[in-house]
């Protein structure tokens, strides 16, 4: 991420830097550099976006903040050439993370359009903590030399391969001097363990959904005992949440076909 | 097209610009355009299904000009708002689920180096973008206050979520096989006779196929998938409390989507641009021939490919019309029991093939049509190495696409 303001590697700007260079002297009127422009743009939506998550004060408007902040983010990545990264933020981020918090959050919401007003220690303890890591990081940040440098130019077309490369363990990025083992340690173990680890978490997850269905006979059954029919049409349309719940929250499955009623009936 | 642009002595960053929004208007139309034609047929389709006739008289013939008409009534119809909603919630989640259908166009190729933005991980872009439609669809649910709208916008989540899986595992196969994520690559690998097709490479890819396109259909929430919206126990599902305009943008997205699926199921499985017969290669036509003849192979590829997608939608109006709709136990047991399972196996089997089987069975089936890698192709069919270009070559697509009037989508009678 080096020069990030200044660094051209998409495609767009491969064309519009040399093409800049040539025109400015000759215009009385100089050009806009479009990498700049989209850069101030997606960091000041990713900014605006993240101080709305923290004003808002209703869970799933927070939640569309994030989902603006991400992205613009993403955006970021993806003018910064990090094809990959973009798409990877807009997919773990964006998509699915956010899409199982709007769900676990309209699950458990007890009343629709639930406001959350902190109290103001809070905020003050929040705004204490806040500021000593944004701290912390600018002064990181501008510690670092080689991001104070104007931008490298020409950069190849960016490719996921040397990622995958390194997944397997195979380095292809050149490493310091002095490195142990030469330096070209890949990341195969990491990512053994990390698939592991998601593997126990899904078998986990498998595991107490199971439990918890085989309790109940069926579920329709439960939900009609559950809850007196109001009509038929709510009945079987209530039907679906105790499945999904299994999922999302497998402490209490019929808990959360009646908030998620009690949610949206209004 | 920028290029041209700077020729003429405009300064690069408005070439840039004018080519950025000729591209933009361009893929818009691709959408708002398609939406016409494939809610016309729509109605066609079901009317015969149905054996009625359809709309016949608006326009003259065939009721043509039917999807316009709706439009214009889509147009004069109030815009309500229920009064416990949250308005700003609810009048940005149609544009949300509009956004991410025409987000994935952008990386999407229409024919060789016709594409929007043309993305080293293409695939994964597209598929990433498809997720964040529902979200507009969480929110319309979310805001509008209404129950029936809440139930299905749950289900709808618990759908995509759920569907994401398998449909991801089916498009990692072409991904393997064609060992790059872009797009322009794995269409160019299949170039060559039909049997060059991912859906014929081996027996796997052939039945995770047809795993991908019931994770489409599930993916893009049509029928027999369409729980969100089912009508006869929820209203409407999300929309039930959109009206006009706002309610249309729903019904671009999700048209939209389903070109995008399908598009994405010719360019993995069927060959993308390249025709079943390469007439183009047979006749001595390349790439490299000169500049009239590559225009002329990519207008070709441009018609085969929008011909494969067409098609792709076509046959999803055709499952819709043909079959009830699913409970939703029943879409979880498809997603679950059956897609995931059978679309692992398949990925296991098809990376074995592709090990120990790469030239397939048949010897006379030579199947390399060039030796490609990330992002440069240098083949016997002449094709010169590319770099990753920004413009989108598009006076086609406008050519190709019959209407490209106005942005309107209606609803296909029930």
């Amino acid at each position: 991420m080096t020069g990030l303001l200044d660094m051209d590697i998409s495609s767009v700007t491969h064309v519009i830097v040399p093409a800049l260079a040539t025109s400015l002297p000759t215009l009385p009127m100089a050009g806009i550099n479009w990498h700049s422009v989209l850069f101030l743009l997606f960091a000041g939506l990713a900014c605006g976006f993240a101080v709305g998550v923290v004003a808002a004060d209703n869970v799933v408007r927070m939640a569309l903040y994030l989902v603006f902040s991400l992205g613009s983010t993403a955006g970021l990545f993806f003018l910064a050439g990090a094809e990959f990264l973009g798409a990877m933020q807009l997919m773990i981020y964006v998509g699915g993370t956010l899409v199982l918090l709007v769900f676990g959050v309209m699950l458990t919401a007890q009343a629709p359009f639930v406001s959350i007003k902190p109290s103001s220690s809070d905020r003050t303890l929040a705004a204490v903590a806040g500021a000593s890591l944004l701290a912390l990081l600018l002064t990181a940040a501008f510690s670092v030399d080689a991001w104070m440098a104007p931008g490298v130019g020409e950069v190849p077309a960016p490719s996921a391969t040397p990622l995958g490369m390194a997944l397997i363990g195979v380095r292809v990025d050149t490493p310091p001097a002095g490195s142990p083992n030469g330096g070209h340690a890949g990341y195969m173990l990491p990512f053994e363990i990390v698939s592991v680890h998601l593997l126990v978490v899904l078998v986990g997850a498998a595991y107490l959904a199971r439990a918890k269905r085989r309790r109940t006979p069926r579920a329709i059954d439960a939900v009609a005992s559950a809850m007196p029919v109001k009509s038929a049409v709510a009945a079987t349309a209530a039907v679906a949440v105790p499945e999904r719940t299994a999922v999302a929250a497998p402490g209490r499955p019929t808990g959360g076909a009646k908030s998620a009623l009690v949610g949206g009936g209004r | 097209m920028a290029e041209l642009l700077i020729g003429l002595g405009l300064p690069g960053w408005l070439a840039w610009s004018i080519a950025a929004l000729v591209a933009a208007v361009l893929l818009l139309n691709v959408i708002a355009g398609g939406a016409l034609v494939f809610i016309w047929a729509e109605r066609k389709i079901a009317a015969r299904i149905q054996d009625r006739l359809g709309p016949t008289r608006t326009g003259g013939r065939f009721g043509w000009l039917q999807s316009l008409a709706d439009g214009i009534k889509l147009l004069a119809k109030e815009d309500l708002m229920p009064e416990g909603a949250d308005g700003l919630l609810f009048r940005l989640a149609p544009y949300v689920s509009f956004c991410a259908s025409f987000c994935a166009f952008i990386a999407l190729p229409f024919a060789f180096d016709v594409v929007g933005q043309r993305l080293n991980v293409g695939v994964f872009f597209v598929v990433a973008v498809l997720g964040l439609e529902v979200f507009g669809v969480i929110l319309a649910g979310y805001a509008s206050a209404s129950k029936w709208s809440l139930f299905g916008a749950m289900r709808e989540a618990a759908q995509v979520v759920s569907y994401e899986v398998p449909l991801g595992m089916c498009v990692v196969v072409p991904v393997m096989l064609a060992g790059t994520m872009d797009l322009v690559t794995i269409s160019e690998k299949q170039a060559g006779w039909m049997s060059n097709w991912y859906l014929f490479h081996d027996p796997f890819t052939f039945v995770i196929f047809w795993i991908y396109v019931t994770c489409a259909v599930a993916s893009v929430n049509r029928a027999p998938f369409d729980l969100a919206e089912a009508e006869s126990e929820l209203v409407a599902g999300f929309h039930t409390e959109y009206s006009g305009l706002r309610w249309s943008f729903f019904f671009m997205a999700e048209y939209g989507s389903m070109f995008l699926v399908s598009a994405l199921a010719a360019l993995l499985f069927l060959g993308g641009w390249n025709g079943p017969v390469p007439v183009a290669q047979l006749v001595g036509l390349s790439e490299g021939t000169g500049d009239s003849a590559a225009y002329f192979v990519r207008l070709l590829g441009l018609a085969n490919l929008i011909g494969k997608a067409t098609f792709g939608v076509l046959l999803m109006m055709w499952i819709r019309w043909t079959l009830p709709r699913l409970r939703i136990d029943q879409v979880m047991t498809t997603c679950l029991k059956y897609c995931t399972p059978i679309a692992a196996v398949m990925f296991a089997g098809a990376m074995f093939w592709q090990l120990f089987l790469p030239g397939g069975v048949l010897p006379g089936w030579s199947r390399p049509a060039g030796e490609i890698r990330e992002g440069w192709l240098e083949g016997p069919g002449g094709l010169p190495a590319t770099t990753p270009s920004a413009t989108v070559r598009s006076a086609g697509v406008a050519a190709t696409d019959p209407s490209d009037s106005s942005g309107l989508a209606t609803r296909s009678p029930r």
